[in-house]
């Protein structure tokens, strides 16, 4: 019953449906329903992910849309790290991890054998739950991926991308005078900047951020949650978060997960205000989790 | 269970101290050298200006010795009284004279060492109240050596002999320097195969390497080889570096392979220790702005890792230095008087410079072998605290 359930909600606010779910997605819309997604970014479908003989990701399939901001909420262990962690295939250095079913980024698979997954990660940046700058210069944790894709040559193109990223990650008036200081030196929510800084000096499309405030203060939070909002003018931008004010403050689109199946995904505005599912009440509400 | 604890380091920290404390008894002697000043005529008619070399210092040597107890005529006599200097002395003067040679025809104030009986009779090792044949020491002797010493001949200066001569027959004149040069040859061999190849087997193993049961047996192997008693590794330089290969005998590169292969082990269990502390957010980070897994390792782990590679090294190679037995089976145990010129030249080594010594009946030897040893002990302390050092300098707190 649930699962059926499930599988309706899935597809809410997908543009792309298949088979005899389309005409009961078609149904569900309703005055109040949320916009489509027009410019699809990432599209998955079927996805499973195993670690050994656990089954951590059952069945999901969703889209991501450009330029939106899309949560992923629900309680700890519930997948949304691991299918996050799955878009960049950060879970092939864990060798027990296999994932199956088909992750599109502008169309192309990125698990077909093909392709490179250093152009993938390239592309897809992450930044993680833990500040973690590489224990060098502020200016090196920044120059360092535009130098290793040959972005930049020359110290004046690299001061130019540091200037830029930095800029952009709102950290430049409070380093800039400090650009040779190692970058572990910095206060937390100014490291967790220094980290998306350095993911966005490599250009890329998709910025994956798995609870990039659960480590930080109140305050710090706040800016990163501001410049969350500013990125997503250039960047597609995924955000695992445990705090569902977080999710409903910085996103367009809210996916609930819980014990590795997507339980809703949809409009944040309509997850939180009238979920269509009873789990989801009851997670948002805080009976669980 | 505290106070057996406590008892049990102080019965370690006992052991100790009364290894250190006999050692240092009987080899601090070593440390000063027994040395006797008189003059010597260099007569043109015993050496040659053309051909320095040649001379006959030998009667010089004795000549001006016997010139200090004109009263001593009878030819036994005189050569009992020649037996109070060490024979090196003519060999010193020679090389002095050649590098010297307007010294011929002039009268030169010599201060050579005495023989070994004089030195350590000197030190008070062998006493004077013991019956005259129980000694190497005549009465006739001390009574001459009392009257050197009324004069103000005999010195006691600092040994460096112990230092810059190489060994020899003459304990008074056998040095370390041969061992010391032969050890640093074997170390730099050691550490040249060593440290690259147990730092890429490190790095495979711990960055690339698949989990299966054939990489499993291969690690644990390689714990294993950490144990294998290091005669066995002599064993197998025996038999493959120097019967199958033919490469030469007593050779300090032979030595270095040989120590190589033990410290092999302890470089890789070092360094896969000092990958493995590197937080995996170090190399996610490096992943998640697209950096491929040898970058991740290459620019980041490997670097960070750096200070504990070189402690696991310094430590593997402090192990190499102190190790005997896989030598003597390669023949770096030989009686060699001059220092290794090359990695290939027959060489002894510090540990088994001090087994050759400690089977020399000399009562000198006795002393220059806790004297080696405390040299020995010396140089891994010196490599200990580095290593510490190192440690203490560049640990970082994640």
């Amino acid at each position: 019953m649930q699962l059926e359930a499930a599988e309706t909600i899935r597809m809410e606010g997908t543009v792309p449906m298949d088979g005899p779910h389309e005409a009961e997605a078609v149904s569900m819309e309703s005055p109040a329903a949320e916009t489509a997604i027009r410019d699809v970014k990432i599209a998955a479908r079927g996805v499973d992910v195993y670690y050994g003989q656990t089954h951590a990701i059952k069945n999901v399939s969703m889209d991501v849309g450009a330029n939106e901001v899309t949560a992923f909420i629900g309680p700890s262990g519930c997948g949304k790290s691991t299918f996050l962690r799955a878009i960049n295939r950060m879970n092939d250095t864990i060798d027990i991890c296999r994932v199956t079913g088909s992750i599109k980024l502008d169309g192309s698979d990125i698990y077909d054998p093909k392709v490179d997954v250093v152009q993938l990660r390239a592309r897809v940046g992450m930044v993680f739950q833990k500040p973690n700058p590489f224990p060098k210069s502020i200016y090196d944790n920044i120059a360092y991926g535009p130098r290793i894709h040959g972005l930049v040559s020359g110290k004046a193109e690299t001061d130019l991308v540091v200037e830029r990223s930095l800029r952009r990650a709102g950290l430049w008036e409070e380093v800039k005078d400090r650009l040779p200081a190692p970058g572990t030196g910095l206060s937390g929510g100014q490291q967790q900047r220094l980290c998306i800084a350095r993911a966005i000096a490599v250009e890329p499309e998709v910025i994956l951020m798995d609870e990039p405030c659960s480590a930080l203060d109140p305050i710090a939070t706040a800016r990163i949650e501001e410049l969350i909002d500013e990125l997503r003018a250039n960047y597609t931008i995924i955000i695992v978060t445990h705090s569902m004010q977080q999710a409903a403050r910085v996103s367009q689109r809210t996916a609930f997960f819980h014990l590795g199946d997507l339980v809703e995904f949809g409009n944040t505005e309509q997850v939180f205000t009238m979920p269509a599912e009873q789990k989801t009440q009851d997670y948002i509400t805080g009976r669980f989790g | 269970m505290r106070i057996y604890g406590i008892g049990a380091i102080g019965i370690a920290l006992g052991l100790l101290a009364v290894l250190l404390a006999s050692l240092i008894s009987t080899g601090a002697a070593s440390f000063v050298q027994t040395h006797v000043r008189f003059d010597v005529v260099i007569d043109p008619s015993m050496v040659d200006a053309e051909a320095p070399g040649e001379g006959n210092y030998r009667a010089i040597v004795r000549d001006g010795f016997e010139a200090l107890f004109p009263e001593v005529t009878n030819r036994r006599d005189q050569r009992d009284l020649q037996r109070i200097v060490s024979s090196g002395a003519q060999y010193m003067l020679r090389d002095r004279v050649v590098a010297q040679p307007d010294l011929i025809g002039t009268t030169v104030s010599l201060k050579v060492p005495v023989s070994d009986p004089f030195d350590q009779f000197a030190k008070g090792v062998i006493p004077r109240d013991v019956p005259e044949e129980q000694r190497r020491v005549s009465d006739k002797q001390i009574v001459w050596w009392d009257a050197l010493v009324a004069d103000g001949r005999i010195s006691k200066p600092f040994n460096w002999a112990l230092f810059f001569n190489s060994d020899s027959r003459f304990p008074e004149l056998a040095g370390l320097r041969g061992a010391i040069v032969g050890s640093l040859f074997a170390l730099l061999v050691c550490f040249l195969i060593s440290f690259p190849v147990g730092i890429a087997a490190a790095i495979y193993l711990e960055e690339f390497a698949p989990k299966n049961r054939f990489v499993d047996v291969i690690e644990v192997n390689i714990n294993n080889l950490a144990a294998v008693p290091s005669v066995i590794f002599g064993l197998l330089g025996l038999a493959v570096f120097l019967n199958f290969l033919g490469m030469p005998r007593s050779a300090p590169l032979v030595g270095g392979m040989v120590l190589s292969l033990m410290t092999l082990p302890t470089i890789i269990i070092a360094t896969r220790a000092a990958l493995k502390a590197v937080p995996p957010s170090i190399r996610e980070a490096a992943l998640g702005v697209g950096a491929s897994r040898q970058q991740a390792v290459f620019h980041h782990a490997l670097p960070l890792a750096m200070p504990g590679i070189l402690t696991g090294t310094i430590i593997g190679l402090a192990q190499a230095l102190g190790e005997t037995a896989p030598l003597l089976l390669i023949g770096m145990n030989a009686f060699i008087t001059s220092d290794p010129g090359g990695l290939t030249d027959p060489a002894t080594a510090l540990p088994t410079q001090i087994f050759i010594w400690a089977d020399s009946p000399e009562r000198g030897f006795v002393s220059r072998t806790s004297a080696a040893i405390l040299v020995l002990i010396g140089f891994l302390l010196v490599m200990n605290l580095l290593a510490i050092f190192l440690r203490q300098r560049f640990e970082r707190k994640w």
